[in-house]
């Protein structure tokens, strides 16, 4: 079907009446919901279903042998058509994507020798983790999980700051301003709402900030996954929801969320479009992920990004994932691992050399280093900071129990001061 | 229990005359432009006045653009400063506080309405997880100057969901200011300072009090907020009316009922001071504790279920405090603790004048 022009973008902030039916259509075409983009199919010249749908088949661009793919079969159709990111793009990705697998093994080590209290690794899904970051322009936020860790240091954030939170001296060790990272959020899709508010503010205002908002395959069942959806499309905001569908929900596989044809999918019912891309092709991703910011920044509305990839170790340290899985299954992913294959891709393109992997090696030692140096010293807590923050000045309530704390602490050190002075 | 009679009529709502007449005895009428006001108008006013103070001021919810709110509280805000500022949302409570919390993040200072009560509970994980904790886990960095109003409890004859005293579940949660205004003028400022307030506020609208009126001089208290930005007030419980021979402590929908039975109290020749708590988080120990240091006996009223309540907490802070001072235990008169009854027999459960008075009487005098 062709889509008539008349249509103004007012319509779709639904403030008109409900969308009258264009001329021409015959009974088996479907209205857009009004709320749809109807810009971008018009650009495209494809209809708004073709272009809320995602690509019939995943986007991938390197096999994961690490070689390129032809054209052709790269899962493009008119209006899902990639440009294979520049040189520069992907070396710097790649050096992403090592520094991003040793954080990965160096946190999991930590956490054996008691330094960190829990790390859900992303071990696997390095290759989503650093894309998510890197699509995005200074001044664009990101809103990650519990998972995401790789992801907020590859937005700047600093290593050690990153993992506080998984340290256990604070929530978070990180000024979400800084760096326009939200703090990495456990209550499944709250922070994608978040996303949502941060979004609509800017654009109030008239920035072009887009925001992109993360999150797992099973979490898409809970209900402010759809709220939030939902929201950025009705308000048209230039958000890039990406879920890293990894297989598992702790040990409910997905089969067990949702019986939609992906999770991409999902996107066509709130009127916004849904691409599917191989989470661990980064070259891919990069693609995919570059072109929903720049659709978003370009206000096409909100965009739902689905990565198809695999969680390589338990859930956290704290689970058994023999219970649920099969080592088979696990030894499968080993084939497909982002990193090899981006490796071997570059290798094979001439575009990496062993000085520059060594390079890279060296880099990645360091964070590493880093994070033993920093997550290994005992940190000084001060138990006062527990009545500092909770409101921007302490209540009468909040003053008497830090003094409280405060003679507690007082009287359990004394006794040995009068020891000693005897 | 002694606290409670069994007597249909005496639990009845206290009528909206009675109420009125014992508020204007208890504020001495002002001179000037003071006027006649509804709580609707006050809040109605505060929201357009600060929204035209400070352009980060937004307002959202349902149904809260064109129609001006299903309690008209927002009506004409749309139409003054455009639906860019005060607009609807889709249906979905969590949506709403959640985006909040996104555009807070970002420089505005949103004040969103739940339609009611018992509507807010979708939002619940919002305002427990993130709205109440932001600022704790950002050590300060994050500041979420969100406003959520919630039109709660009952009294106006609703149905099911829509009678909720919720205000507890949000007293509970470290991190939310609770502010509950009884009063007109009440209404106004403490809207404007819960706006101006750079911690989240849960503001708890008393439903059955919006078409009270008081005389009130709108043009005032803008100049008051406007010189101190609520300074003087915010955060404390105010004298309603004072007494020597007992204290009744209440808030919200239960101040009008507390000086009714106060001003009946007098004709017997007992004289009862009025605590209005006003602000339940923080909580005024002061002002309560003078008083019924002062009178050596308390009671508190609340239309909430008893049972591990802001009302138990009340009673729980004065005997801590004031215990030396009292000449009986204090008694709580609080709705009891079921399910919100239907509208035909709400005015079983409601505390209303001659249970106050019956708890009053079971304060220990000695004569
Ligand atoms: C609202 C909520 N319910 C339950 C949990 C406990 N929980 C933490 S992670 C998780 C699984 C989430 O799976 P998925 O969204 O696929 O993300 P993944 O962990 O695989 O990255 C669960 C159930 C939670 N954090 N929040
Ligand atoms: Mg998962």
């Amino acid at each position: 079907m062709t889509l008539s022009t008349d249509r103004s973008p007012e319509h779709r902030q639904g403030t008109g009446s409900a969308a009258e039916p264009a001329g021409g259509m015959d009974a088996s075409e479907n209205e857009p919901a009004v709320g749809a983009d109807l810009d971008a199919p018009l650009r495209f010249g494809i209809t708004a279903e073709d272009y809320m749908l995602p690509a019939r088949q995943q986007i991938q661009m390197v096999e994961p042998t690490g070689l390129l793919k032809a054209t052709e079969a790269q899962g493009t159709q008119p209006g899902h058509e990639y440009q294979l990111p520049s040189t520069d793009v992907l070396l710097d990705a790649y050096r992403h994507l090592v520094v991003g697998r040793r954080v990965n093994d160096q946190n999991s080590a930590l956490v054996r020798q008691g330094r960190m209290a829990v790390y859900p690794s992303s071990h696997g899904q390095e290759a989503c983790q650093v894309a998510a970051a890197l699509c995005l322009s200074k001044g664009d936020w990101l809103f990650p999980t519990y998972r995401d860790s790789v992801a907020v240091m590859t937005k700047g954030v600093d290593p050690v700051q990153t993992m506080t939170l998984f340290r256990g001296d604070w929530h978070g060790g990180y000024n979400p301003a800084d760096h326009q990272v939200g703090i990495q959020c456990t209550p499944l899709t709250t922070q994608l709402l978040h996303a949502v508010g941060v979004a609509h503010a800017a654009k109030l205002r008239g920035e072009d900030t887009v925001v992109l908002a993360m999150c797992g395959d099973g979490a898409t069942s809970e209900g402010d996954f759809h709220e939030a959806l939902n929201f950025a499309a009705v308000f048209h905001l230039p958000v890039v929801f990406f879920v890293q569908n990894n297989q598992y929900a702790i040990s409910v596989p997905l089969a067990q969320q949702s019986v939609a044809p992906s999770l991409a999918h999902k996107a066509v019912g709130y009127g916004m479009a849904g691409e599917r891309v191989d989470g661990n092709d980064l070259v891919a991703l990069m693609a995919v992920l570059d072109r929903a910011v720049a659709l978003a920044r370009g206000g096409s509305g909100p965009l739902l990004v689905e990565a198809h990839t695999y969680r390589m170790q338990a859930h956290t340290n704290a689970d058994d994932a023999t219970r649920y899985r099969q080592d088979s299954e696990v030894a499968e992913w080993l084939d497909k691992d982002p990193l090899k294959r981006m490796r071997t891709y570059l290798q094979a393109q001439g575009l990496l050399d062993d000085a520059a992997e060594s390079r890279i090696a060296e880099e990645a030692e360091a964070v590493a280093s880093q994070l033993r140096t920093g997550l290994g010293e005992d940190v000084p807590v001060d138990p006062q900071d527990l009545f500092r923050y909770v409101f921007s000045a302490p209540t009468t309530q909040l003053k008497e129990q830090a003094a409280m704390l405060a003679d507690e602490l007082a009287r359990d050190a004394a006794p040995q001061e009068t020891e000693s002075a005897q | 229990m002694t606290t409670i009679t069994t007597s249909s009529e005496a639990n009845g709502n206290v009528s909206a005359a009675t109420a009125r007449a014992a508020q204007q005895a208890a504020q001495k009428s002002q001179a000037g432009r003071a006027q006649p006001v509804t709580l609707a108008k006050s809040l109605n006013t505060a929201l357009s006045d600060a929204m035209a103070a400070d352009p980060s001021v937004l307002v959202f919810g349902e149904d809260v653009g064109l129609l001006g709110g299903v309690f008209r509280i927002t009506d004409g805000l749309t139409a003054k400063f455009g639906d860019q500022r005060c607009f609807d949302t889709p249906l979905a409570e969590s949506g709403i506080v959640g985006m909040a919390v996104g555009m807070a993040m970002n420089g505005m200072r949103p004040v969103v309405e739940m339609q009611f009560d018992a509507f807010a509970y979708p939002a619940f994980e919002q305002i427990v997880s993130h709205v109440a904790k932001m600022h704790n886990r950002t050590r300060g960095a994050i500041k979420l100057p969100i406003v959520i109003r919630v039109p709660y409890a009952g009294g106006i004859g609703g149905v099911e969901h829509h009678c909720d005293s919720s205000e507890s579940y949000y007293a509970h949660t470290a991190g939310l200011k609770v502010y509950t205004p009884a009063t007109v003028a009440d209404g106004y400022r403490m809207l404007r300072e819960a706006i101006a307030s750079d911690d989240p506020v849960m503001f708890m609208e008393p439903k059955k009090l919006y078409w009270s009126k008081d005389q009130v001089d709108l043009e005032a208290l803008r100049a008051g907020h406007e010189a101190d930005g609520g300074a003087s007030s915010e955060g404390t419980a105010a004298v309603a009316r004072a007494g020597t021979d007992a204290t009744l402590i209440a808030y919200g929908p239960s101040v009008p009922t507390a000086l009714a039975a106060a001003a009946a109290a007098a004709e017997e020749g007992r004289s009862l001071e009025v605590i209005d708590i006003r602000s339940i988080v923080p909580f005024d120990d002061e002002t309560v504790c003078a008083s019924v240091r002062k009178t050596g006996r308390a009671v508190v009223i609340a239309e909430a279920h008893g049972f591990a309540s802001v009302s138990s907490e009340i009673v729980a802070r004065v005997q801590e405090r004031c215990f030396h001072h009292l000449a009986a235990p204090v008694l709580r008169v609080t709705g009891f603790d079921i399910p919100y009854p239907a509208p035909k027999l709400e005015h079983y459960y409601l505390p209303g004048v001659d249970r106050i008075l019956d708890a009053v009487d079971n304060l220990q005098w000695e004569d």
